[in-house]
Parts: structure tokens; C-alpha cells; sequence
């Protein structure tokens, strides 16, 4: 049972990073209707920024908010000159964009920082946090951290002009453009967002997997299957999946199938979500009209 | 077929034999690769271009030919010139059987779907259950096939790379025949027609489901026959040679040689195979660098690829 426990713990923990990429993924859905292949790879770039920042000498925090400040303007800065002009180009087309997006980062990624394995900092302490023995203070941290970013995000979209504007535009952009709300620029606003969350994200699971240039392409999967089991244009339901798929993933792997087979959990769970419920759980379903 | 490109296809052909005997054993083996490469990219070609089901995770399949090859060769002791009818026979139904849930999805949801096999299939291929035959994290090594022994009585001078390269020629020139006959004929204009209209390809009684999980079968076995003639010629299978960014190279190379086009299919081979050595010297990651801008630059610029832009001078010139 103990064993059991702390699996479940340690399922959560990696179940608020997939939930947060996953949200990121949702975010850039919800706003233009695709989905970002190159989401890990932003973030294992930031994670990159956030690590020569704190090797320069600068303290933790300063570093995690100035790299979630860098990605922000990276995220704007790649859909006004990367995505915009594939806006409403064919499926194919977009894709294979995304996929040179995501070759291009991880190769200067690789270029400037070699292809070595980083161990990257944690700011939490080594000893547990308040007494629990369950879990390490990292992964209590990194729960915390997810959460807060989630509430600022409910808060944001939820009872700011801008976000209503964001939501507006998203669901409704002819409308939205008549009222005055700048639709372009949302999207690049939501790109901004989705890349800074995606840093927490990789800076978060960073002190876990280690920083590497490809240390992004599992958890990219975990946040695809998490995004889709809550539903692709839901973004509770993305959270919700990513804890989701956090605890499964770590479950499945400790009793069940071994943790050679992980990754096949989230091909399994992508398709299997893909075929029986497209829409996830909380997701809307589409229907086309002929 | 008129009688010009008739002709430029045997000047082809000649320069084709020719090559290996002009050439480093090396670069013999480079182009053998070369012709692996346009296998593949065909085999998804008909996939991706003529039937426009996005698939991000064709090295899986690759793979999949691989390692048939490799078992069959190492565990049973098949002739190396079996392995190839077994691999494209093991992929076709392993491509039809993933093809079908695949027919549920569309556009950016297939992509994820083979985007997630593609990252999983080194994890799969590593499997401890699976060693005894896939050989885990080591893979297999398999022998060099030797030139037939007729040829060598006869006193012909050839050595092992110049025979596979010619072997992986005809089964090129095989492979591309019948390809050619599948998009020009009955079968082609339906897998176009879905990729077009899908809805009025199936008004006017095109079976969809059948035709696309058809399309993802064939397209899986060429994928599967290059894969076991890749294998057999670079005499080694490892898991993690076919990760997820074997299925990229080929994205790229379907895109930089040309969409829905046969001969793209060997531009596109040309290029994935001797710009990452030209780029190597700049550094180990630039290779994949000039990828991704490539594929982006293709995508703005010139979405037909290399083919479409040599079909474009071409009809051009004629017209002026």
C-alpha cells in the first residue's frame, strides 16, 4: 500500500507538469485550432535560457521569472513571424512547419549547448517538506508551483479585460474583430502564454529527467494524451487529463507493464482516446455539417 | 510515357549501372542508401501526398522492415533476398491493421496519432519480453551479402557494395514500376479524389474506408521493404536508430522533393542523404538545422517541392 502511495504521489507530481504543457497545448489550440508539435521543444529552449541564467550567477527565482518573462516574447515572436503565415494553410503544410520548428530548436539547442546531459538546479531542499515522507520537496514543489500557475491563469482569463478579449477571439473571431478586440494580436498573446507556461513546465521537470536537448519528446506525448483525455478545447479537462495521465503513467509502469514500456502507455491512450471518445471527457464534439 | 522521356530515362538507367564502378566503394554504399531513402519516401508519398493522410511516424514502419529482415537473417538463416517479400508482407498488414483506427482520424489527430509511434517504437523495440529475437538495446548485426558466385565464375569484377547497390536498384526500379502503375490508375484516382474531396469521392462510390486503409498498407510496405533493405546494408538493426526523428528525415524529404510526385521521391532521397554530410563539417547539429529550414522554406516557397519546381521550368520553357 505504502508503494502504491507514493507512486500515486509521485504520478501527481509529474501530473501537474503534463497538465501544464497540456494547457499550453489547449491554450494554442482553442485560439487557432492546431496543435503545437513544437510545444516541448519551446519549452526544453527556455528551460536551456533558464539554466544559463542561473549558471551565470543569477539567484533562482529572479532566473525562473525572467525566463518565463523570455518566453512569453519568444512565444509572441514565433507566431508573428513563423505561424502567422501558415494561418490558414492546409493541415500538411501546417504540420510540417510545426515539425521544422521543432527541429530547428532542438538542433540549436544541441548546436549551442551541446548535446551532453545537464543536471539543472531544484530550488526546493532536499529534506521533505513539512514532514511528509511520501513525497520529495521537489515534487511537493513542483505541485505548488503547477497550481499557482493554474489559478493565475484561471484568474487571468476568468476576470481580466485581455483574457475576456483572449476567450472572445478565440471562440468567435469575425465577431470579435467587429467589437474591436485586435483577433491577431489574441493569438499572439496566447502564444506568449502558452510558451511562458510551457517554461515552468520545463523548468520544472528538469531537476527530474535531466536537461538534455530531446529530454522534451515523452512529455510532449504525456501532454498530447493528457490534452485529449480531457478533451482538446477544454482547459480543465487538460488538467484534469494531465493528472490524469501523470498517475497512470507512473502507476501502470511501477506494477503493470514495467517502465521499459511507458511511452506505450501514451500511444495507447492517444489512440485508444482517439477512437472511443474524440472528444475527451469534457471536450465539445464536433459535428460537420456536408 | 512519350518517346523524350523514354529516352531520358535510359540515359538514367546507363548513368545509374554505370555509377558504382566510377565511384568509391563508400560512395557506393552512400547511393545504395540513396535508393533505400526514395523507397521509403515513395511509400509515403502514397500516403502523405497522393492520399493526404499525414503520418509522423513512418520510421516505425521502417523499423518494423528492419528488424524482419535482421530476424529472419540472423535467427533463422533466410537468404538476404528473402527477407524483402517477408518485411513488405510483415508491414502491409501491420500498416493496415494501424490504418484502420487511423480512418477515424483526420488531419492534425492522425499526425498525432503516428507522431505518438513514431517516439514509442525505440521503447517498444527494446522490450526485455522481446530480446531473445529484437537482441534489446544491442540490436542485431547481420552479414554482408556476398555478390552471387555465377558472377564471379563469369570473371565479372565486382565486390560486395557494387552488388547491393545493383540488387537495391532493381528493387528500386521494381518498387517505382509498380508505384507509377498504382497513382495513374484506377487506384490512384480514387486515393486523390479522397485526399481532394473525400466527401464527393465517396458520393460518387469510392469506397473511402477500404482505399485508406489500402493507401496506409501499401504505403507501409514500401516503408517496410526499405527498411529491410536498409538494414542489409548497413548490416545493422538497433533501437535506437529508428527514433522519431527517422520519421522527420522522411517528412522532410517528401516535402523537399516534392508532394504527391514519384520522381520526388528520389530528390527527396538525394537530399537527405548528402546534405547532412555536406553539413556535418559546419557542425553535428547543423544537419538537422538546415532540415527544419528547409522544410519551413519549402512550405512557404515552393509547397510542390523540387519535382514541381523542375514540372514548372519545364512547362515553362515549352510555353514561353
Amino acid at each position: 500500500m505504502d508503494a502504491f502511495l507514493h507512486q500515486v504521489l509521485a504520478g501527481l507530481a509529474t501530473g501537474g507538469i503534463y497538465a501544464s504543457l497540456a494547457l499550453a497545448l489547449v491554450m494554442i489550440y482553442q485560439a487557432t485550432h492546431l496543435v503545437n508539435f513544437a510545444q516541448g521543444e519551446m519549452a526544453m529552449f527556455t528551460t536551456y535560457i533558464a539554466w544559463s541564467l542561473i549558471n551565470a550567477g543569477m539567484p533562482y527565482w529572479p532566473a525562473f521569472l525572467l525566463t518565463v518573462g523570455i518566453a512569453f516574447i519568444f512565444g509572441i515572436l514565433i507566431e508573428r513571424i513563423v505561424i502567422r503565415p501558415v494561418e490558414n494553410a492546409p493541415v500538411l503544410v501546417v504540420v510540417v512547419v510545426f515539425i521544422g520548428l521543432l527541429v530547428i530548436l532542438n538542433s540549436v539547442a544541441g548546436w549551442i549547448y551541446t548535446y551532453t546531459i545537464k543536471s539543472f538546479p531544484s530550488p526546493f531542499p532536499a529534506e521533505p517538506l513539512f514532514g511528509i515522507r511520501y513525497m520529495s520537496a521537489h515534487q511537493l514543489g513542483a505541485i505548488g508551483v503547477t497550481l499557482a500557475v493554474l489559478a493565475a491563469l484561471y484568474v487571468f482569463f476568468r476576470f481580466t479585460p485581455v483574457g475576456l478579449a483572449m476567450r472572445a477571439a478565440a471562440q468567435n473571431p469575425v465577431s470579435s474583430r467587429l467589437v474591436g478586440i485586435r483577433v491577431g494580436w489574441m493569438l499572439a498573446l496566447g502564444w506568449g502564454l502558452a510558451a511562458a507556461v510551457g517554461a515552468v513546465a520545463g523548468i520544472m521537470i528538469a531537476p527530474i529527467v535531466y536537461l538534455d536537448p530531446n529530454m522534451m519528446s515523452g512529455i510532449l506525448l504525456y501532454a498530447f494524451a493528457a490534452a485529449l483525455l480531457g478533451g482538446i478545447d477544454s482547459p480543465g479537462g487538460a488538467v484534469l487529463g494531465g493528472f490524469a495521465v501523470g498517475v497512470l503513467e507512473n502507476v501502470l509502469g511501477a506494477f503493470v507493464i514495467g517502465n521499459e514500456l511507458k511511452l506505450s502507455v501514451a500511444l495507447v491512450l492517444i489512440i485508444g482516446v482517439l477512437l472511443v471518445k474524440p472528444s475527451g471527457f469534457f471536450g465539445k464534439l464536433h459535428v460537420t455539417r456536408v | 510515357m512519350t518517346r523524350k522521356h523514354f529516352l531520358i530515362l535510359m540515359i538514367l538507367m546507363v548513368v545509374a549501372c554505370a555509377l558504382p564502378f566510377l565511384v568509391s566503394n563508400y560512395r557506393t554504399f552512400q547511393l545504395t542508401l540513396v535508393l533505400v531513402y526514395a523507397i521509403a519516401l515513395l511509400g509515403l508519398n502514397i500516403l502523405t501526398g497522393y492520399n493526404g493522410q499525414i503520418s509522423l511516424g513512418h520510421g516505425a514502419f521502417y523499423a518494423i522492415g528492419a528488424y524482419t529482415a535482421a530476424i529472419l537473417m540472423d535467427k533463422l538463416g533466410a537468404p538476404y533476398w528473402a527477407t524483402l517479400p517477408a518485411a513488405g508482407a510483415v508491414c502491409l498488414v501491420a500498416g493496415f491493421l494501424f490504418g484502420l483506427p487511423a480512418l477515424r482520424l483526420e488531419g492534425l489527430y492522425l499526425a498525432l496519432a503516428t507522431f505518438a509511434l513514431g517516439v514509442s517504437m525505440p521503447q517498444l523495440l527494446k522490450y526485455h519480453r522481446l530480446e531473445a529475437w529484437t537482441g534489446g538495446v544491442q540490436g542485431i548485426v547481420i552479414a554482408k551479402p556476398e555478390p552471387p558466385a555465377v558472377l564471379i565464375d563469369a570473371g565479372l569484377p565486382i565486390n560486395a557494395d557494387q552488388w547491393l547497390y545493383f540488387f537495391a536498384l532493381a528493387v528500386a526500379i521494381l518498387m517505382f514500376a509498380l508505384g507509377w502503375n498504382l497513382v495513374r490508375g484506377r487506384v490512384g484516382r480514387a486515393l486523390i479524389a479522397i485526399r481532394d474531396q473525400h466527401i464527393a469521392a465517396e458520393a460518387m462510390g469510392i469506397n473511402n474506408a477500404l482505399y485508406k486503409s489500402l493507401a496506409f498498407g501499401v504505403s507501409a510496405m514500401y516503408t517496410g521493404i526499405a527498411g529491410a533493405l536498409g538494414a542489409i546494408t548497413v548490416q545493422y538493426v538497433a533501437p535506437d536508430s529508428f527514433n522519431i526523428f527517422l520519421s522527420i528525415v522522411f517528412l522532410v524529404g517528401i516535402v523537399v522533393g516534392g508532394l504527391a510526385s514519384i520522381s520526388g521521391a528520389l530528390y527527396g532521397a538525394l537530399f537527405i542523404q548528402f546534405i547532412p554530410n555536406i553539413a556535418d563539417e559546419i557542425s553535428k547539429a547543423a544537419p538537422w538545422a538546415i532540415f527544419g529550414v528547409f522544410m519551413i522554406g519549402f512550405a512557404y516557397l515552393m509547397p510542390t517541392g523540387v519535382a514541381g519546381a523542375i514540372r514548372l521550368l519545364l512547362t515553362r520553357r515549352r510555353s514561353p
